[in-house]
């Protein structure tokens, strides 16, 4: 860690949503694939995004079977796979990450088993002191989620729920109260991968997430152009962007210049109007 | 998630609701042909010199495997649930075959999911979806097999949620399917049960059924399940070897088998040290998959169910076997466990009774037998 003091990763999180939000700014959350398209030039990319100005950023851990994914990242961690990018070696890249000075909130996105078979508990642990601040696990809905929630309730890390837009009433109470760093809101029924547009019913979705929530709102899933993220950012407090940043670096010749032109881009659209 | 909630509160509707039991019931009878008969298989009986073989006949449910029961069952709950149109995953194509089957019956849109590998494999099966008007989706991620498939279909789902219902084919992923699809095919044991007892005037000493999600293997052993007398084995796929580490024998390798999640269960799972979901291999399409039914689990854990497994060429060895004692050419999958059934009635005794569910008839996997044959020198 760079920071001096070590400050816990929910704290850290909420921080760096308040400094957005006075700034008159919706917070950037870019996403990134550990280990695309090899470990040494995702940490370039990795480090390029967090200057061109992303306020949290996500990092993928890779995974066989990605149920939540579209083809974009399905493909982005099937290489970073073939280069035997596991959990002990996504959590060393996290820590590369920190050793280089990226200071922002970092979120470890990745599915159950490989965390299961990693050990709960020292996953979280590992993770924590290597820099994560908190953890997305898209296939484990809170009602299976004890053992991660007391882990991450003991190193006081942030466990993200995501909220489909097909929730009940009921459903959106309960993983609005059980999320902890903020909500993420899954803008579309689908899964991940860029949109030509956004769904007519965002807004109202948002609506009733905000009535409910008691975080910060964060919106992800088809958000691709710099448009949308305007659109998007209107509405929440956070805008993620995974895999049209994949794509924007995906065959670049210079990968952190590509993500370094994308990330700015949705920066300068996320800037409110006074 | 509320796409699991809605389908449980349906699915505990329609159990209660006697005019949709009335409606399957109608359908299983006049449409599949249940009951399945319960065959003696004498022949192989004294080839064997042991123990009594019966066969629950599934092979001869319309449509050609155990699949329909629970395919019927699911479409019909779907249409009761406003759903237009239906997706499923298919590894050997029979559940396939089976949901496109059910889904031209009652004027459902179908769609079907499928490993490549599988296609290549199972090309019978594909004609037979077309045919029956379903789009068969091919699925070149992954293993590009059953797993693949599933995966395909629950990103489907997800984002048709609105209008389509998921039509799992075995009795495994997110509840209720494990419960459900047990209950649909729970059939093929309450049958068996009444007819071994009318034909042979006492229950079976042993149940024997292959297992890959396990579907046909829980639908037999849940009849049985309360009488401590009657043995219960599954068959899992020992493909190419323990040893060779290429299989989908959940409960037969320590190495790669262990507990962990897989589309929403947990349950066995062959895996690599990291967590990353292993390649399989079988003969069968319909046994290659890595996890197996939580409800297997937990009866391999009670001591309830006994599980083991047949490699490739035990399978192979009893297909070619029951074709030529019995006449009956059966699907590789219970292949699997008419070779279990060969192994064991020779060291039982001949008033003992070893039943076999007979899943699936072979006719789709001539190819694949052909080929395999022919690497040994050819049919003889």
């Amino acid at each position: 860690m760079s920071t001096a003091v070590k400050i816990d990763g929910l704290e850290h999180i909420a921080a760096a949503f308040r400094a957005a939000g006075d700034a008159g700014r919706t917070a950037l959350m870019p996403y990134f694939t550990l280990g695309y398209p090899d470990p040494e030039t995702s940490l370039d990319v990795i480090e390029a995004v967090a200057h061109a100005g992303a306020d949290l950023i996500e990092l993928g851990v890779p995974f066989s079977d990605p149920l939540a994914d579209g083809p974009t990242i399905q493909r982005s961690t099937q290489v970073a796979l073939e280069q035997g990018v596991n959990v002990a070696r996504c959590l060393a890249l996290t820590g590369e990450l920190r050793a280089r000075g990226v200071a922002q909130p970092l979120l470890l996105m990745g599915y159950y088993n490989p965390i299961l078979a990693y050990g709960v508990e020292r996953f979280v642990e590992e993770a924590t002191q290597a820099g994560a601040d908190g953890f997305i696990v898209p296939d484990l809905p809170p009602e299976e989620a004890d053992a991660l929630d007391a882990a991450c309730t003991a190193q006081g890390s942030a466990l993200v729920y995501l909220l489909a837009p097909t929730s009940t009433p009921a459903r959106i109470a309960l993983v609005a109260g059980r999320t902890r760093g903020f909500l993420y809101l899954v803008s579309l029924a689908g899964v991940t991968g860029a949109r030509g547009q956004l769904p007519p019913d965002l807004a109202a979705f948002v609506a009733r997430a905000r009535a409910a929530a008691h975080t910060p709102l964060a919106v992800g899933f088809g958000i691709s152009t710099p448009a949308q993220a305007r659109a998007v950012g209107a509405l929440a407090d956070g805008v993620i962007v995974g895999s049209a940043l994949v794509d924007a670096v995906t065959g670049a010749d210079d990968p952190p210049g590509a993500a370094a032109d994308f990330v700015a881009g949705l920066w300068r659209a996320l800037e409110r109007p006074a | 998630m509320p796409a699991l909630a809605e389908l449980e509160a349906a699915y505990a509707a329609m159990r209660a609701d006697a005019a949709f039991q009335a409606a399957l019931d109608d359908l299983m009878r006049t449409y599949v042909g249940r009951p399945t008969p319960l065959t003696h298989a004498r022949r192989l009986t004294a080839r064997l010199g042991g123990a009594q073989i019966y066969l629950k006949r599934e092979d001869l449910a319309h449509s050609g495997a155990h699949k329909i029961n629970n395919a019927l069952g699911q479409a019909l709950l779907a249409q009761h649930m406003g759903k237009r149109r239906v997706i499923a995953e298919t590894g050997a194509g029979q559940h396939g075959v089976a949901t496109a089957t059910a889904a031209a019956l009652l004027g459902l849109e179908c769609v079907v999911y499928m490993g490549t590998v599988d296609i290549a494999r199972q090309a019978p099966n594909v004609l037979r979806m077309k045919l029956l008007g379903a789009e068969v989706r091919p699925v070149d991620s992954g293993s590009r097999t059953l797993k693949d498939a599933i995966n395909e279909a629950i990103r489907d789902w997800v984002t048709h949620v609105d209008t389509t219902h998921y039509l799992l084919g075995s009795a495994l992923g997110p509840h209720p399917y494990p419960t459900m699809v047990r209950d649909f095919q729970s059939v093929i044991g309450e049958e068996a049960r009444a007819q071994i007892t009318a034909q042979a005037g006492r229950l079976p000493d042993m149940c024997v059924a292959c297992v890959g999600g396990g579907s046909n293997a829980i639908g037999l052993f849940h009849a049985f399940r309360e009488y401590p007398g009657v043995r219960l084995v599954g068959v899992e796929a020992g493909g190419a070897g323990i040893a060779s580490g290429r299989h989908a024998a959940r409960f037969a390798d320590p190495r790669l088998g262990r507990p962990g999640v897989l589309h929403g269960t947990y349950t066995y799972v062959l895996q690599d040290p990291d967590g990353q979901i292993a390649l399989t291999h079988s003969i069968s399409a319909g046994l290659d998959y890595a996890a197996v039914g939580p409800e297997h689990a937990y009866l391999r854990e009670t001591g309830r169910a006994e599980y083991t497994h047949a490699d490739d060429a035990q399978a192979l060895e009893a297909f070619q076997l029951l074709a030529r004692t019995e006449g009956i050419l059966p699907a590789l999958e219970s292949a699997h466990a008419v070779a279990e059934a060969v192994r064991r009635a020779p060291i039982l005794d001949p008033n003992q009774i070893v039943l076999v569910n007979l899943s699936g008839r072979g006719d789709k996997d001539l190819e694949t037998v052909t080929q395999a044959l022919n690497m040994q020198g050819g049919v003889q």
